[in-house]
């Protein structure tokens, strides 16, 4: 990697102040970032780590929802929504490998956007909100396409408050080398209707099924989408599987985790 | 037997504990990169991105200029220096010898293949090497890149090697002579059963990545090479001789702990001969680690063949003739042992486990711009068996029989048999393993198995196998003949100490096989001693007696048996001196439980009396024998070793997603006599799961331009863990090797190469059992690609 300088500020504010210099970049667990430096595909001048910062930590109750903090690691995630949102927390507990889990973050990962990562399907399908050391913006508004969403450059998340439906579950099918979700889906069922997020999937990064979430909203059961697919053509393609694999996949993996959520 | 010294199980026949693993455990071994010299510089190599292109132009000027930067060195600074050999000569159908390309060190005129490399960079950290690197201006003129071996062999297709007749290395006919037999009884058979399949390419990704120190003494002239090697004599003199012109008496090389080869340790690389060359050049030592991403680049891949096989049979299924037609990747250059992996590591095992009376193979070699292609675990001989067990597969489907019946029907039942493919199988027993894997496998229960996992929803498939390897590599002379440029006999010295501890230093290294562990209990069961007074010493020229290294499943049966000889020598001498002392006839010394004595008396003398007194020769029989108790052997296979045994394998399919998981695996091995039935075990669990892995996950994929799409763990699939299922293994069906001293076939490849068959049966298996009229999938057999077959 390129050298760089580091700087791991213990409030927002200083980390706001940090980010505003010329090429500086937020670093969260850097399971994406780091890797991308080793292999000199990004030259930050300096990073700015944000997990010295302590309001930045932790899972707390906020109403009727959860208020995750951006720089929570997987694991804390895990543990500490097992019983409050035991779907958010298996999803957090498949993602990677414990070495990741013990590093990468909630906050890194909505930042970054993978268009195969886990908690872009969990945030959109539990109509999360997005909340920034400057505005709340909502999930719906917020992922815009692959790594792309609506943060401004110097924009850093300071939690996630995530609705706790009435019933959900993630489905992961996995790609085999990576193992990040070629198909994943989290559907979640509110009083007022359900909620399918599919990740891996789309060219456009993680998306809303809506004609499942209307068929699920009629008739929460796997049956209600038996007859329902996604469009093959903006599916990705790649050597894992085809645009119509995937779209095939993107029904499969949705009635199960409609089935697993259920149950 | 083991035998049971002061209340231990020891010698041949124990499973005991490897004696290396608590330093590969504990981190406390010695790598390559472990190997730090004093103000040594390191180098980082600019590689091709393109796959084929003519180099017009390489600027190093401002590059030069970095901080840091000792020197860069391109193509230019390799003109009158050699290029990187091939070991392996293959003469073709019409009796020309194959097409050899120039190898050099850093590319001259061209680059042909993504990661071929352009330009060294030499600095004072890797970093600064790296950041030069960058700075390095190379003007590349594209051309078509070369990828598809039927396009490559095309009349007017676009050359790797301009100064080549074409891009076919050869056209390999084997048995030539029987052409026309075959393709007459092919002509009128009862029955033909055809299939066309692919032997996947393959990334061997060892956990340690490739290594190169470089080394230069001023005052002696001496080069050292460090270098992650599964033969480092072979390194010596491939690169010495052909290379860089350096004698072996002013070359040492040195393998240290090596963490895994799979074979594509055993090559001469470029790199090491670099850093060799670049050391003396500056006269400083000079290293290289390869990354993870460049190991994808530049480490040679494996497999690759496009293949055409037809099976022969008369009305009463007797399998009468086989006939194959192979386009096996070379890559962009050959690399040590390409020539030989599909040919005469290949087409000598197409007769498999089976009495088929014609056989004829035909193999052409192409090159490609892709990395070089060589041997990886299996060498060929997965190649082969794969087609051969597979087309066997299919006839049984076609014609309504049992897979396992129409095998055993056609098995070879008496030994020696010489099959119409040069080769000799001394001994085997192949009714005997199916025997046994119908035990281990429960084949009997499977029909309720696959009740239970159809009741879920899942499809369940058996797919069986059964193989035939030819490993103890190799008889010299018969190598020879077919085109091998080296001899491939083992040696070994004994060394006795004076108190009775014994050093062996063997050409066999070892890089995982145990050899540290294995080979003491041996010299502990000939000599009957502890395990612990022998140590191993191997992977440094410097004080092992030339030695071939380890692949080809060789170690016990060739470099174990030179370890043998040497020891018999040893026994004889010390029987000499034991006859001395007690005053008896040598003939009448007998050696038991590390004790001399005389036969028929109570007069004995114990191990460590004897072999103080060669040290201490006070009374000794200084007229006859000389003092000192070391001794060497060299060993020469007389044949092959001919290891078979049969496998078993149960899939699941989830018939909505087209994923397969491994629910049960069951392999019966024969590979004779055993030494450490543990080591085996994990050998054979080693080759298993690579075995899975070729035949469910790994696939390495370029596309059209040359780009390696599969370029890093996140696309190339290894298998984990919980991809694999527990394995019932068993190699208690011995018939022991006739040639060797111990009687010994060798098991690092079995696995590897029994394996992929039996899973791809076993998912043909499982989908027409639902109906699907799937009759082959090439591997990898993915998700993705089971559900397309489900899904035409």
């Amino acid at each position: 990697m390129y050298e760089f300088d580091f700087v791991r500020p213990a409030t927002i504010a200083e980390a706001v102040q940090a980010l505003a210099a010329d090429e500086a970049q937020a670093l969260g667990g850097g399971q994406t970032l780091l890797p991308t430096m080793k292999q000199r595909l990004a030259m930050p001048e300096a990073l700015v780590s944000l997990t010295g910062i302590d309001e930045l930590q932790g899972v707390c109750p906020d109403g009727e929802a959860l208020a995750i903090g951006a720089a929570t690691t997987h694991a804390d995630v895990e543990r500490a929504t097992a019983d409050s949102y035991p779907a958010l927390a298996a999803l957090a507990g498949q993602i990677g490998d414990p070495a990741v889990r013990n590093r990468g973050t909630i906050g890194g990962s909505l930042a970054n956007n993978d268009p195969s990562a886990c908690y872009p399907a969990a945030a959109l399908a539990s109509g999360a909100t997005i909340v920034t050391h400057r505005r709340e913006i909502a999930a719906d508004e917020y992922f815009e396409g692959l790594f792309s969403t609506a943060l401004e450059e110097d924009e850093i998340i300071t939690h996630v408050r995530m609705p706790v439906p009435q019933a959900a579950a993630y489905e992961k099918f996995v790609q085999p080398a990576s193992r990040f979700a070629l198909v994943g889906v989290f559907v979640a069922r509110f009083e007022d209707g359900v909620r399918v997020a599919v990740t891996g999937a789309s060219e456009e990064g993680v998306f809303r099924w809506e004609e499942a979430e209307a068929a699920l909203s009629q008739s929460f059961s796997a049956d209600a989408i038996a007859g329902l697919s996604v469009d093959p053509d903006g599916m990705i393609a790649d050597l894992h599987g085809s645009k119509a694999y995937r779209a095939h996949l993107v029904q499969v993996i949705t009635k199960r985790a409609v089935q697993a959520a259920a149950a | 037997m083991p035998k049971d010294h002061d209340g231990k199980f020891t010698g041949i026949g124990a499973s005991t504990k490897r004696r290396e693993d608590i330093r590969f455990l504990t981190g406390t071994g010695n790598y390559t990169d472990d190997i730090n010299l004093n103000g040594q510089a390191y180098v980082h190599f600019l590689r091709s991105d393109v796959a084929h292109g003519r180099l017009l132009s390489v600027d190093t000027a401002a590059a030069a200029a970095m901080p840091g930067v000792v020197r860069i060195f391109t193509g230019a600074d390799f003109e009158g220096v050699g290029g990187l050999p091939c070991g392996w000569q293959v003469t073709d159908r019409f009796g020309e010898v194959m097409q050899e390309p120039a190898h050099p060190v850093l590319a001259q005129g061209k680059v042909r293949h993504v990661g071929d490399p352009i330009a060294a960079v030499v600095a004072d950290s890797a970093e600064q090497a790296r950041d030069a690197a960058e700075a390095i201006v190379v003007d590349i003129e594209a051309l078509p890149a070369v990828i598809n071996m039927k396009e490559a062999v095309q009349d007017g297709a676009t050359k790797v090697h301009d100064d080549l007749t074409s891009n076919l290395c050869y056209d390999w006919g084997f048995v030539e002579e029987n052409r026309d037999a075959v393709d007459q009884a092919i002509q009128n058979a009862a029955h033909v059963t055809t299939l066309e399949l692919v032997n996947n390419r393959l990334v061997a990704n060892p956990m340690e990545p490739r290594v190169a120190v470089g080394d230069f003494n001023r005052a002696t002239g001496e080069s050292t090479l460090y270098t992650t090697s599964q033969n480092p004599h072979v390194i010596r003199l491939l690169m010495g001789a052909f290379v860089l012109g350096i004698p072996e008496h002013k070359l040492r090389v040195v393998a240290p702990d090596v963490g895994g080869g799979f074979g594509s340790k055993i090559f001469h690389y470029a790199e090491e001969a670099f850093c060799t060359f670049a050391a003396k050049a500056l006269n400083r030592a000079v290293k290289w680690t390869s990354s993870r991403s460049e190991a994808f680049i530049s480490d040679a891949h494996g497999r690759d063949h496009v293949t055409k096989i037809e099976l022969a049979l008369d009305a009463d299924n007797n399998f009468t003739a086989l006939r194959t037609e192979t386009y096996a990747n070379m890559g962009a250059y050959l690399s040590t042992f390409a020539p030989s992996v599909p040919t005469w590591l290949h087409g000598t095992l197409m007769a498999g486990n089976y009495k088929t009376p014609l056989i004829y193979v035909n193999v052409k070699a192409v090159f490609t711009n892709t990395v070089a292609v060589d041997a990886y675990r299996g060498a060929g001989r997965p190649e082969a068996t794969y087609q051969l067990e597979r087309v066997i597969d299919k006839a049984a489907r076609e014609l309504g029989v049992d897979p396992l019946a129409l095998r055993r029907q056609n098995f070879i039942t008496e030994f020696p048999y010489a099959t119409p493919v040069a080769v000799e199988y001394d001994t085997g027993d192949y009714h005997a393993t199916v025997d046994k894997l119908e035990e281990i496998a429960d084949l009997g229960g499977f029909a309720a198995r696959r009740a239970a996992s159809e009741a879920k929803g899942k499809l369940r498939g058996l797919g069986v196998n059964c193989y035939i390897e030819a490993c103890g590599i190799a008889p010299s002379n018969l190598v020879g003949q077919l085109g091998a440029r080296a001899g491939l006999y083992e040696s070994a010295t004994v060394r006795v100490n004076a108190t009775g501890g014994i050093v062996v230093m063997t050409g066999s290294h070892s890089h995982g096989q145990g050899h540290e562990t294995a080979f003491p209990q041996v010299i502990a069961e000939m000599i009957g001693i502890p395990e612990e007074m022998v140590e191993i010493e191997h992977g440094d020229t410097a004080n092992t007696p030339m030695g071939m290294g380890t692949y080809g499943s060789r170690s016990l049966a060739v470099g174990g048996s030179a370890m043998v000889r040497a020891t018999e020598k040893i026994i004889a001498k010390a029987k000499k001196i034991a006859a001395h002392i007690l005053e008896a006839s040598d003939a009448d010394i007998e050696l038991k439980d590390g004790q001399f004595s005389v036969a028929g008396t109570d007069k004995s003398l114990a191990w460590g009396d004897v072999t103080l007194a060669a040290y201490v020769p006070h009374n000794y029989p200084l007229e006859d024998i000389e003092p000192g108790l070391e001794e060497t052997a060299f060993y020469d296979p007389a044949n092959f070793t001919y290891p078979s045994g049969a496998y078993a394998c149960e899939v699941e399919v989830d018939p909505d997603t087209g994923k397969v998981s491994i629910e049960r695996f069951a392999a019966a091995d024969d590979f004779g006599n055993i030494v450490n039935p543990m080591i085996v075990d994990g050998q054979v669990h080693g080759g298993i799961g690579q075995g899975i892995g070729q035949a469910l996950m790994e696939g390495c994929i370029y596309d059209d331009n040359g780009q390696l799409l599969s370029a890093s763990f996140m696309d190339y699939a290894m298998p984990r863990a919980d991809d694999l299922p527990f394995y019932e293994v068993d190699h208690s069906c011995q018939t022991p090797c006739t040639h060797n001293p111990l009687g010994v076939k060798g098991c690092g490849e079995a696995g590897a190469i029994g394996t992929p068959p039996a899973v791809v049966n076993a998912v043909i298996d499982a989908l027409q059992s639902a109906g699907k009229p799937v009759t082959h999938i090439d591997m990898p057999l993915s998700p993705a690609r089971v559900w397309a077959a489900m899904n035409p």
